[in-house]
């Protein structure tokens, strides 16, 4: 059997106005990266502060590493916030010192990791400045390295990469891949599909409160294809008995097969006329399944 | 708890850090200083001056009425001179030798005095003093009374003012040393609570806006929060608070010793002598104990308004109803001394609101019994442990809730909400 590092089971949460989360259940497996998607609003963030124990659901239940989850798991705990902040007055590395202090850590076990950490980053140069002195990317680097600072078991992070150019992205995307190996699980929101599908192992997609999708992204995107295939040819002059033609562009045609034929079927009608080029099965994107549901749903 | 110690830790080391309140800390003292010591310089200085030397008076008279009944001593030597003088001595006042003429020609009941200067109010009242006496004496006579007798006429009385301390003893008090304490401790108590409960509501205020807030409270509960900024300013106040004393101290010393040479014992000890009958160790215990209790009070009504709105210019029209209470204290204060242990005094002093002030307000006088500072001080205590709980409901929503201006009738209902 597949052990969780966290499972939520019926999770309601009701603000004044609006259902925030309805009936969410989701179980996430040790040493993944879990992608919580959805459109803005849609209760992603409520999840993650319930998680985190900074808010408190109506009704579901939360267990976190086999046991019910409660005060003391905090410090296995790792949260980075959508809106996040520091204090601007202090300096970058007291401040980092006095936030890992608070999640349990000695000060001298977090001297020395916080000063391993901010070399990783190349921020080491920032310990001795306010935080008002940086540049809004580099007080989201410092944040990162706070909240992964104490090793904990489960990571959460409200999107991470925004905020951060094409360069420190792929520097945060190459230490969240890193942390991963080590076997920390990770839980990750974030509107940019293509890191999903980039990183994530499986995902569930939240929509006004409700998980209408949820899975591994391999079988989920399995479930998306529709048997549709890009083909380019040498010519542009194609005639197909029994499948579909939906889209043509020049030499490039979009072919739909219907479900009592198969690909290779396809083939062989299609060399009977033409010269085949290349030849893909037409898989939807992580963004194209998003928009798909979130607008049926 | 080793959390809170933590967060006590960083609310303290960031403030006593802080530019302004080293400077605050080290010029208060010498201000306070400066203000006690520079009057009292000013005056035995210019006293010297003029105490020194015996003054010239030139009098003018049609008569020798005045003259021949003035007679010269220490302070003043009377010289009778001829009205023609007057216009040369006025031409040339620094070298005529004279220090003012005092003219009684000009009509009857009717007496100038002349000078180049500002004359000194005490030197002027003397003269004047001297003069009645003679006019008086003068008068009695020609109503054909006994000068003798009437002066043995005069009501030879003395007032004493004499209280009854708790251990029994008699002590003469001084009420005006009572009354200057009273204001005393009864302002310190509100600028304290004020200072130090809008330090509270600022620092909820920023780690609000900066949002550093999730950070911490996924990390602490939002109770233990609280509580260590709470400590943490407080103590700051502290610290700020004994080092006042102590440089005050200082600063008192140095002037004492450099500025007012002899004199200087002469000031502590009229000081020390006015403070016979009041047990000010006791008071300074009081203080210290109505200062925390009063601060705790209504810093976590301070505590609580900053998580409630979402920067500094909305917290206006929240501040003004819960100090309310304290201005109207402060207000009091001069009612209250009147009747240091009245119905109202009494009232005030046991209300948790506004018992901080009043209750130092009362205590200098020394009427106040031990049971009323019983039930004064449980009270305060028992409103503390219950708004503490009460900001702690309003507060973990409040740090956590953007974009909006929280209402009363929301905040009430913040307090009800679980979870």
């Amino acid at each position: 059997m597949q052990e969780h590092i966290l499972i939520a089971r019926n999770i309601v949460k009701q603000y004044e106005n609006h259902l925030a989360l309805n009936d969410v259940s989701l179980e996430i497996p040790k040493g993944s990266i879990y992608g919580l998607l959805g459109p803005n609003g849609a209760g992603k963030t409520t999840l993650m502060k319930i998680i985190n124990q900074i808010t408190a659901p109506d009704s579901g239940e939360i267990i976190f590493n086999n046991e019910k989850l409660v005060r003391k798991h905090i410090s296995q705990i790792g949260y980075l916030p959508e809106e996040r902040g520091l204090y601007r007055k202090m300096k970058v590395g007291e401040q980092s010192l006095y936030l890992a202090q608070l999640k349990g850590m000695s000060k001298k076990e977090a001297t020395v990791k916080l000063k391993t950490w901010f070399e990783k980053l190349d921020i080491l140069e920032w310990w001795d400045k306010k935080v008002e002195e940086l540049s809004k990317g580099m007080a989201q680097k410092v944040q990162f390295a706070i909240t992964v600072i104490h090793n904990p078991d489960l990571l959460i992070f409200d999107e991470p990469f925004s905020g951060f150019d094409p360069v420190n992205t792929s520097i945060i995307r190459k230490e969240i891949l890193e942390l991963k190996e080590k076997g920390t699980s990770i839980i990750f929101s974030t509107h940019r599909m293509e890191s999903v599908e980039e990183i994530c192992d499986e995902i569930t997609l939240i929509d006004n409160g409700i998980s209408i999708l949820q899975g591994e992204i391999n079988i989920i995107k399995d479930q998306f294809r529709n048997n549709t295939f890009q083909i380019e040819l040498n010519s542009n002059n194609l005639k197909l008995d029994g499948f579909e033609i939906i889209h043509q562009d020049e030499n490039n045609f979009t072919v739909k097969v219907p479900s009592d034929k198969n690909s290779k079927e396809l083939i062989t009608e299609i060399l009977k006329t033409s010269e085949i080029i290349s030849f893909n099965e037409k898989i939807p994107s992580m963004e194209e399944i998003f928009i798909k549901t979130v607008s049926n749903g | 708890m080793d959390k809170i110690w933590i967060i006590i830790k960083r609310e303290y080391s960031v403030r006593v850090r802080k530019k302004s309140f080293i400077i605050m800390t080290l010029i208060t003292p010498i201000l306070l200083g400066l203000l006690i010591f520079a009057p009292a310089y000013l005056s035995s200085v210019s006293s010297e001056l003029e105490e020194s030397e015996q003054k010239n008076i030139a009098v003018v008279e049609n008569d020798e009425f005045y003259f021949s009944r003035l007679t010269n001593s220490d302070q003043f030597r009377f010289t009778k001179i001829p009205e023609s003088e007057v216009d040369n001595i006025k031409n040339n006042f620094s070298e005529s030798g004279y220090f003012a003429i005092v003219d009684f020609t000009s009509e009857e009941n009717i007496i100038n005095f002349i000078s180049d200067k500002q004359l000194n109010k005490n030197i002027i009242s003397e003269i004047e003093q001297y003069i009645r006496q003679i006019k008086r004496e003068q008068n009695y006579k020609d109503e054909g009374f006994d000068v003798s007798d009437i002066s043995n006429l005069e009501p030879n009385l003395q007032f004493n003012n004499t209280i009854i301390t708790e251990d029994g003893n008699e002590q003469g008090a001084n009420q005006d040393m009572r009354t200057a304490l009273a204001f005393i401790f009864g302002f310190l108590i509100y600028i304290f609570i004020f200072m130090y409960g809008s330090m509270v509501m600022r620092g909820v205020i920023e780690e609000k806006t900066n949002r550093i807030v999730e950070v911490i409270i996924s990390s602490v509960k939002p109770f233990q929060l609280l509580i260590g900024k709470i400590i943490g300013v407080a103590l700051v106040g502290f610290t700020q608070f004994i080092l006042w004393v102590l440089l005050s101290v200082l600063v008192a010393n140095i002037a004492g010793n450099t500025l007012l040479s002899d004199n200087s014992v002469g000031i502590f000890n009229s000081i020390s002598s006015l403070l016979v009958g009041i047990n000010l160790n006791s008071l300074i215990l009081y203080f210290l104990f109505y200062f925390i209790g009063g601060y705790l009070l209504y810093s976590s009504f301070f505590a609580c308004i900053g998580a409630a709105v979402d920067n500094e210019t909305d917290t206006h029209q929240m501040v003004l109803p819960i100090t309310i209470p304290l201005i109207l204290s402060i207000a009091m204060i001069e009612a209250i001394i009147n009747n240091p242990d009245g119905t109202l005094a009494f009232w005030m002093s046991v209300f948790p609101l506004s018992s901080p002030i009043i209750m130092m307000v009362r205590l200098p006088f020394g009427g106040v019994e031990s049971w009323e500072i019983l039930l004064s001080t449980t009270v305060l205590l028992l409103s503390f442990l219950m708004t503490t709980w009460i900001s702690s409901r309003i507060y973990r929503i409040g740090i956590l809730m953007y974009g909006k201006k929280a209402t009363f009738r929301e905040l009430y209902k913040w307090i009800k909400f679980k979870g």
